[in-house]
């Protein structure tokens, strides 16, 4: 157990030497000019960009813009997404209305949505939560609705002879039946919510980093666009980390 | 009869929506599906749709391509060479949640506008799932196979070859589906947000012109290209895997 645990920090360290040495080679590349510093700034540079952006410049402003369009679209998606998911899985009839549709709809991209959101909303913040709504909601209806359709026939037999209605039967039998589904629809949710808020900023120009790294571009400050795009990444991280602890914590019970 | 109930939902829609939008009178934002309808035809008849979906098509196939073959190898590599993998896992990790279209202002700078813009997004989306899942595949591999290429004393291509691919194929299928979806999406996506081509491009300067009926006509059309892509490669995955795709992934 011990030496285990010595050698997957073995592995740990070796592989965080590789990303080391890899940012080494980065700067090395730039050092020698093998590609023009207008498109790829040394290393050290974009982070003294991303640490002066957040500390003197409104980069901190552009980060909580970002994080607030994809927590709010994910949210809506989210309340939506589970609740038409547990109304269309609980019911084989509606589901054979629904369905059909649903399929059509889902290889859809989200994006394609977002002239129609400007026509209607106009360049606003409203807008950019109805295409992240719209996107995001797609995994946990499926999810929520896969969930809800393959509970246990045997669950719903206690259901029954419990005679409980059919609320109590969702939300005391179903439900948690369907949370592994769930979780993992919203995690997959939160990654989709965080791309169409890019997008979305970068479209409408509204406050957050798809407008930051857009105007780093456009006006070739190298720097500034890899600090967005480092942040962009920091922010994926950290959102997949968060759900995959609530993920382990909703689910401890299951591995008893 | 199941056929039937699925059409009432959207037919219900239809008809809702063109009362609605002929009782509110012309408008700059919605058309009624009459004119949707009418808009969608004179787009496919004067070939302005057909050349568009041409565009985002070709540069969403060579995206995947390239990003599949780059990210099929890597899984292959990391898969079977467990050294490889471990020392690769933090550098994929912080790669991976990078969202696709934070890439878009590097390429823009590096490449300009065009197709191979929207090819090298393309392959940076499409190269993580088949990374990730080929590299599943290929750990999944029956050991007992592995046995069986060890006996017959096999070099390391060769059991790749004869060995590890076919056993995990199915699966890696499953994998290039997904990406083959993800493809198409980030194409109309880099359309949408900078580049000047294809049915992404369409749907923002109808919507730009004010016309709801050709924008609306763009929408249905990039959902019927959605949607035909994917049913083309589901009917490929069940006529070349059968039954073994299904067990193996997701549907």
């Amino acid at each position: 157990m011990n030496s285990s645990a010595r050698q997957a920090f073995a592995w740990r360290s070796g592989s965080l030497a590789v990303v080391a040495a890899a940012i080494l080679g980065w700067r090395e590349i730039v050092a020698f000019k093998l590609v023009s510093p207008v498109f790829l700034p040394a290393p050290d540079r974009a982070f003294a960009a991303l640490w002066h952006g957040l500390a003197a410049s409104d980069l901190g402003e552009k980060l909580a813009g970002t994080i607030e369009h994809m927590l709010g679209g994910w949210l809506i998606a989210s309340i939506v997404g589970i609740a038409l998911g547990a109304l269309i899985g609980s019911s084989a009839g509606v589901r054979s209305y629904v369905a059909p549709s649903l399929e059509f709809l889902r290889p859809l991209p989200a994006s394609a949505v977002i002239p129609v959101a400007i026509a209607i909303f106009g360049y606003s913040s409203a807008m950019a939560l109805g295409v992240i709504g719209f996107g995001a909601v797609w995994p946990m209806l499926l999810a929520t609705m896969h969930g809800f359709g393959a509970v246990e026939p045997r669950l719903k037999e206690v259901a029954r002879a419990l005679g409980l209605s059919r609320f109590e039967t969702a939300i005391k039998i179903s439900l948690p039946s369907a949370t592994p589904d769930i979780l993992a629809g919203l995690r997959l949710g939160l990654t989709v919510a965080l791309i169409l808020a890019v997008v979305c900023e970068m479209i409408a120009g509204l406050d957050g980093l798809g407008q930051w790294v857009l105007l780093a571009a456009r006006a070739y400050r190298s720097a500034d666009l890899f600090a967005g795009v480092i942040l962009l990444g920091a922010v994926g991280v950290c959102a997949n980390a968060i759900l995959s602890l609530i993920e382990a914590r909703a689910l401890r019970w299951r591995g008893r | 009869m199941t056929s039937w109930r699925g059409l009432a939902l959207p037919a219900a829609l239809l008809v809702l929506a063109e009362i609605g939008a002929r009782a509110a009178g012309p408008s700059d934002t919605i058309a009624p599906p009459s004119a949707v309808a009418v808009a969608l035809l004179a787009g496919l008849a004067d070939g302005t749709l057909m050349e568009a979906t041409r565009d985002t098509l070709a540069s969403a196939f060579a995206g995947l391509a390239i990003g599949a073959a780059i990210g099929l190898s890597l899984g292959i590599l990391f898969g079977s060479v467990r050294a490889i993998d471990r020392l690769m896992e933090l550098g994929v990790e912080l790669l991976r949640p990078i969202p696709s279209v934070a890439v878009i202002p590097i390429a823009l700078v590096a490449l300009g506008f065009g197709y191979r813009l929207e090819i090298a997004i393309v392959s940076f989306a499409c190269l993580w799932p088949l990374l990730v899942l080929s590299r599943a595949a290929v750990i999944g591999v029956e050991p007992r196979l592995i046995e069986v290429a060890r006996a017959l004393r096999l070099g390391p291509l060769a059991r790749v070859v004869k060995i590890v691919a076919p056993a995990a194929l199915p699966r890696i299928f499953v994998a290039f589906r997904l990406a083959a979806g993800i493809a198409l999406v980030v194409a109309v996506t880099v359309e949408i947000a900078v580049n000047p081509m294809g049915l992404g491009y369409g749907i923002m300067v109808a919507g730009q012109a004010l016309r709801p009926d050709v924008m609306l006509a763009y929408l249905v059309w990039i959902g019927v290209v959605g949607f035909a892509l994917n049913a083309a490669l589901v009917f490929a995955q069940n006529r070349l895997f059968g039954h073994a795709a299904r067990v193996a992934g997701p549907p």
